[in-house]
């Protein structure tokens, strides 16, 4: 089963990744500052988060550093308990 | 006075951030009506110098138009200066009414409302149409205004990758539950300067049951046979729910914007939309000027033909020299530098050899896709671009980034 990480990083290069594009993105690629998701579509990622692991991420808690990488996703989630 | 040095360091701290990051700006000063070439004071204090404007949204050439000076010049006779008054309560004149039906046989809609600009249209009308059951559903690179009207209103929001279709059908999939679903885009991007696939956004929407917005700021006036915009382009007339436009670009270039579509959409934007109700009506003199340029337009596609060949000419030659021109077939035409100083570098030389425009870099653009933004108009004529081509390809070479590939330009300059 792939860990809670690697599903995120599989959404992200989804959804944020066009297909001819060459950008390249690990645990650590900082995804809001580094302009790969933008301030505005960083709503869907919360919505993803919310319903793969059945949680509800306050506004106050879903800040564009919280979803900054998919390390520092994975950091919020243990909030919630999904690990 | 509660202002005081903590207010003012505070302010000034930020200040000084936005000149650290570069993104400072800077207004340049134009003494003169805006036209093909103008007389502009850059920076403030300098001597005047006289240069070429490839930087205007004045795409029909008829921002300066002897017609439509006259027009306004009509306006305010007739008419008067101002109405102080929103519409709604004693600012509705006839002017208002005839130019909001002549918008609604341009475009091909049902009706139209009128809007103190575009920015405010975008601002108000997913607010006065959409609740919380609602989804808005928005292609990735949509203009700011659009952004910060879906911000404003209480839907639920979502994006899909810019023009990826196959996303945009899977967002639609997973918003099935929504009580009503709203495709958003720009008709034309103005960073990119290409089109939407309206045709297929249509297809998709009628597929899954969702309305379709389209802002055609940058597209009223010129794209189309007859320059309806984009809806004539595709095919689609006529099956646009929702369309924002501006009077502030190739329509005169003053100012106001308009939603036009359905008639029950429309009677809900006069009814709730909030900056249509709390600020002031458009003045009469730029609703008298507006009409005149829908008239011009209605009679001969003319301005647009020409237009059109201004941007083959450009397109061709930029391509031909070598430059990485962002593909599309509007006036508008990006250049890719890629590096952000190498645009600011680039536009600077332009400038010193008596061309106007402007390098465009994070976070405007995205990271590593800084340009300069060059913008067509039909008041350029032929000569005013073989030279603007000639000066293009002398800055292309000493930067020596002609025939070179994207990687060998960030190889020389970085990202």
């Amino acid at each position: 089963m792939a860990s809670v990480k690697d599903e995120i990083l599989e959404y992200v290069v989804d959804e944020y990744i066009d297909e001819d594009s060459d950008t390249e993105i690990n645990y650590d690629t900082p995804l809001i500052s580094g302009g790969i998701v933008d301030s505005f579509s960083m709503i869907s990622l919360k919505v993803f988060l919310e319903t793969k692991y059945n949680i509800q991420i306050p506004d106050a808690k879903a800040t564009p550093e919280a979803f900054d990488s998919v390390n520092n996703i994975v950091e919020l989630l243990k909030e919630f308990n999904v690990e | 006075m509660a202002y005081g040095p903590h207010e003012k360091n505070l302010f000034q701290e930020e200040l000084n951030s936005i000149k650290q990051a570069g993104i400072f700006k800077e207004e340049r000063i134009i003494n003169a009506p805006q036209d093909a070439e103008v007389e502009v004071e850059f920076p403030p204090g300098s001597p005047e110098k006289r240069v070429l404007n490839l930087c205007a949204n004045n795409y029909l050439g008829l921002s300066s138009h002897p017609e439509v000076i006259a027009a306004a010049h009509e306006g305010l006779d007739r008419r008067g200066y101002g109405m102080s008054s929103v519409r709604f309560i004693c600012g509705t004149q006839d002017i208002h009414k005839q130019l909001e039906n002549k918008l609604t046989e341009f475009l091909g809609t049902e009706d139209t409302i009128l809007f103190p600009s575009c920015m405010d249209a975008n601002a108000g009308v997913f607010e006065a149409l959409l609740g919380e059951e609602d989804i808005m559903i928005a292609d990735r690179l949509v203009h700011a205004s659009i952004v910060d009207g879906m911000r404003l209103a209480k839907a639920q929001r979502d994006t899909y990758k810019h023009s990826d279709m196959k996303h945009l059908e899977k967002k639609l999939q997973l918003h099935q539950d929504k009580r009503m679903r709203v495709i958003i885009t720009d008709g034309a991007f103005s960073m990119d300067g290409d089109l939407a696939k309206l045709d297929q956004i249509v297809e998709l929407a009628e597929k899954y049951h969702a309305m379709v917005f389209v802002d055609d700021s940058h597209a009223t006036g010129f794209i189309g046979k007859t320059g309806r915009g984009t809806p004539e382009h595709f095919g689609v007339l006529g099956k646009i729910d929702i369309i924002t436009t501006t009077l502030g670009k190739a329509l005169g270039g003053a100012s106001g914007g308009c939603v036009s579509g359905r008639k029950e959409i429309v009677e809900m934007c006069r009814q709730k939309a909030r900056p249509y109700l709390f600020s002031n009506t458009i003045p009469p003199v730029v609703v008298s000027a507006a009409i005149k340029v829908l008239d011009i337009l209605s009679a001969t596609t003319e301005r647009r033909d020409k237009l059109e060949r201004n941007t083959k000419f450009w397109r061709q030659g930029l391509g031909d020299a070598g430059f990485i021109i962002k593909e599309g077939e509007t006036p508008i035409v990006p250049i890719m530098l890629f590096n952000a100083k190498l645009s600011q570098d680039f536009s600077k030389d332009l400038y010193e050899r008596g061309i106007y425009v402007v390098g465009f870099f994070f976070p405007v653009v995205a990271k590593g896709q800084a340009r300069i933004r060059t913008q067509l108009s039909a008041a350029h004529e032929m000569h005013q671009l073989e030279k603007a081509l000639d000066d293009f390809i002398a800055i292309g070479k000493k930067y020596n980034i002609l025939h070179k590939t994207k990687q060998e330009i960030i190889e020389m300059y970085g990202m």
